[in-house]
């Protein structure tokens, strides 16, 4: 028996529709444009605002150095790890860029930068890797949710946290992060269903940087691209050169608006590309050829910018030698705070469990309190 | 002289499950930042009827249908929790839970942590759970041990009516994550019981002694406490005067009240529905052990369900803890080697 056989196949079953259903929407706007947008480059660059363009390239450079300085301390033994975003910092910041004041950022474990050019303390972004504690910051400070290391886990959370503002009747988008691997995540179909259904005030940035670890994205997904994802969910998609800052904030800042007025969530894929390896871990030499590195090495989003302003005479040397200036002079004062020991106290192990300690904690934190007399008492007899 | 007359409070017969949506209902018309959210929460009322017309009462923002996705709808309430709600979570059955782990474990539990105290999640999460009400696959487990091996959480579960209604207020005003686990087969359970002034009860991390005796304990909650009570009564017959000790709260767990119970008795019995290696029950035994060996005249013992998948509704009662199972257990006590 064929499937054309099967009973229920034939067409004379399929003649109507079954009742109350037809297509909620047309999902032609929602589609994205084949291309990744871009504005660099191309004609649209006329319209550029000079004043946001040279504080763009400022960050560009602060953040190449941030991510210089971070790597560097990972070889010095400073960090445990870092996962570097050297040519993504475009995503990162124009993700910062867009957002007021009281909105939320919901980084990834690899968006520290995002988080420092929000304007987290860069010592503080870099407590978890550091080791000294799991995050640490207080997030309403910055409202920067804690780096999210499980991956996509904290899309949902940003839904709910819009969702929730919007019911109290404020003036919030949150914006979360995530890489292409996180998208085969089911906390990320999760996560834009719910924002759809609730027409939550959010933006999804897909960092589509080619790799998740080692696997290349077309063993990741069959999708045309991963912006296409929003379609199913009845949200827009949209695709946009990653390491073009001028695409990216525009895109994002149209995402936000939209968010912001009521319009629902928007999903976003930047192409970009990691140009490192994932951490210091990881020998990226055994899934990617160095053409391909160095084919995106000629796409950096800082020499795009740069290449642009210079054109049009919005740049000048000085104004390189500035940016350049302020990165070293944040590298210096990272070093600095990374240099000095973190001050720990063992016995904050059991502080932030509950908010009221538990029996068993208490007797299990005297038991560290006497170890941790013990070991003093030893070292004073030895001196 | 002059009396006055002491009108006694009025009670009448209310369920488990009445207790519990009364609780809700009192904890979200005090407090605006209660949010009820699940699958099938508002117009149906849940699926045992117990968010039942919350909904209309509060409108479909502060008692929510979500989509049906449990990972979804826990993650939401998590950045809910975040902007300063104190969401209430359905999970509709307790194998149902399984795909929010992640968000539970990851995150749930370890917010308040990963931020130095920064920011704690008030979420109430309800899981219906354990067996003995003919349910087929996924709707009977007893998932209490997952919980309570994931420090962060705390777990709760409570056996009777009152318990229901002030287990279930308490939970939503901590400022900590609770399970909140329903035993499903008592939601139909009734009490004298009046939600007009309802009996205070002691909070979360305190056991009750539900019944005094003198042979032995026995340590239990949620759906086990009338099982054992009903062993306890069948055992006078066999001249055993048996204490009954209900824990309804698992994490913080109220050591002193049980070791001061087994002290007495000298002899202990934990009785549990969920599976006995690396259940509540182990861990509970160990603790005895440790605080209670030259007052023990016996081994302590275990009466729990059997380490074994669920077994399907036509077999759930050679599975679960009944009362022939706890007296043949409680006859072990003799221990005369």
């Amino acid at each position: 028996m064929t499937v054309q056989e099967l009973p229920g196949a034939g067409a004379s079953h399929r003649s109507t529709p079954p009742p109350a259903w037809r297509p909620r929407t047309d999902a032609a706007p929602l589609l994205p444009d084949p291309e990744p947008y871009r504005v660099l480059g191309t004609p649209a660059a006329d319209r550029l605002d000079p004043e946001l363009m040279r504080r763009c390239y400022a960050e560009l450079v602060r953040g190449r150095r941030y991510n210089a300085q971070a790597t560097a301390l990972t070889r010095q033994g400073r960090l445990a790890v870092y996962p570097s975003t050297v040519g993504q910092e475009a995503c990162e910041i124009a993700a910062a860029m867009v957002l007021e004041e009281q909105d939320w950022l919901f980084p990834s474990y690899r968006d520290t930068l995002a988080a420092v050019a929000r304007g987290l303390d860069p010592v503080e972004a870099l407590t978890l890797l550091r080791g000294d504690w799991h995050t640490g910051y207080d997030p309403r400070e910055r409202r920067i949710a804690p780096l999210s290391t499980p991956l996509a886990t904290q899309l949902p959370h940003a839904v709910g946290l819009a969702h929730a503002a919007r019911l109290r009747g404020d003036d919030v988008v949150a914006l979360a992060m995530v890489g292409d691997g996180g998208t085969s995540e089911g906390d990320f179909h999760e996560a834009m269903n719910f924002a759809a259904v609730w027409q939550a005030p959010v933006v999804f940035l897909v960092q589509n940087n080619g790799f998740a670890i080692s696997v290349p994205l077309a063993k990741q997904t069959a999708a045309p691209t991963l912006a296409h994802k929003a379609v199913g969910y009845g949200m827009p998609g949209r695709l946009v050169d990653g390491n073009d800052i001028a695409a990216m904030h525009e895109v994002l800042s149209e995402a936000v608006r939209r968010a912001r007025s009521g319009g629902g969530p928007t999903m976003i894929e930047a192409v970009t590309y990691r140009i490192e390896a994932h951490t210091n871990a990881d020998d990226a030499t055994r899934y990617r050829g160095d053409a391909e590195v160095e084919a995106w090495k000629a796409h950096d989003p800082i020499e795009l910018l740069e290449r642009e302003l210079t054109a049009r005479g919005l740049l000048d040397e000085a104004g390189i030698q500035d940016a350049k200036d302020a990165a070293e002079a944040m590298a210096a004062a990272l070093r600095d705070g990374m240099n000095a020991e973190p001050v720990l106290d063992p016995m904050d192990l059991f502080a932030h469990v509950y908010a009221e300690q538990t029996d068993r904690l208490r007797e299990q934190a005297a038991m560290l309190r006497a170890e941790l007399d013990a070991a003093e008492h030893e070292e004073g007899d030895g001196s | 002289m002059t009396t006055v007359a002491v009108k006694p409070a009025i009670t009448k017969p209310a369920t488990m499950a009445q207790a519990l949506n009364r609780a809700m209902r009192d904890a979200m018309a005090e407090d605006p930042a209660v949010h009820v959210m699940g699958e099938d929460v508002g117009a149906l009322g849940g699926v045992f009827r117990i968010t039942d017309g919350l909904a209309k009462e509060f409108g479909e923002d502060r008692c929510t249908d979500t989509p049906l996705a449990e990972a979804g709808i826990l993650g939401a309430a998590v950045g809910m929790a975040m902007y300063g709600l104190r969401p209430v979570v359905e999970m509709q059955f307790d194998a149902f839970a399984y795909p929010a782990f992640e968000q539970l474990i990851s995150h749930v539990a370890k917010m308040r942590n990963r931020t130095r105290g920064a920011m704690p999640l008030p979420i109430t999460i309800r899981v219906p759970y354990g067996g003995g009400i003919g349910g087929v696959e996924h709707h009977c487990d007893s998932s209490e041990a997952y919980y309570v091996a994931t420090p962060g959480l705390t777990v709760v579960t409570p056996a009777t009516v009152e318990d229901a209604y002030g287990l279930l207020r308490a939970s939503i005003a901590s400022d900590d994550p609770v399970i909140f686990l329903e035993p499903k087969r008592l939601y139909w359970s009734k009490a004298d019981w009046s939600p007009e002034a309802p009996a205070a009860v002691p909070g979360i991390g305190k056991a009750l002694v539900r019944r005094t005796g003198t042979s032995a304990t026995l340590i239990t909650y949620g759906p086990s406490l009338p099982v054992c009570l009903e062993a306890a009564e069948a055992a006078r017959e066999e001249g055993w005067d048996l204490e009954v000790v209900d824990l309804r709260s698992l994490v913080p767990f109220d050591e002193e009240t049980v070791v001061a119970s087994v002290r007495r008795t000298g002899r202990a019995v934990v009785v549990h529905e969920s599976g006995g290696f690396g259940g509540p029950g182990a861990e509970i035994a160990a603790r005895i052990t440790e605080r209670c060996f030259h007052h023990l005249e016996a081994p302590v013992l275990r009466v729990t369900g059997f380490d074994i998948p669920y077994p399907p509704p036509m077999l759930e009662k050679h599975h679960l803890p009944g009362v022939d199972r706890i007296l043949d257990t409680v006859a072990r006590l003799q221990w005369e080697n």
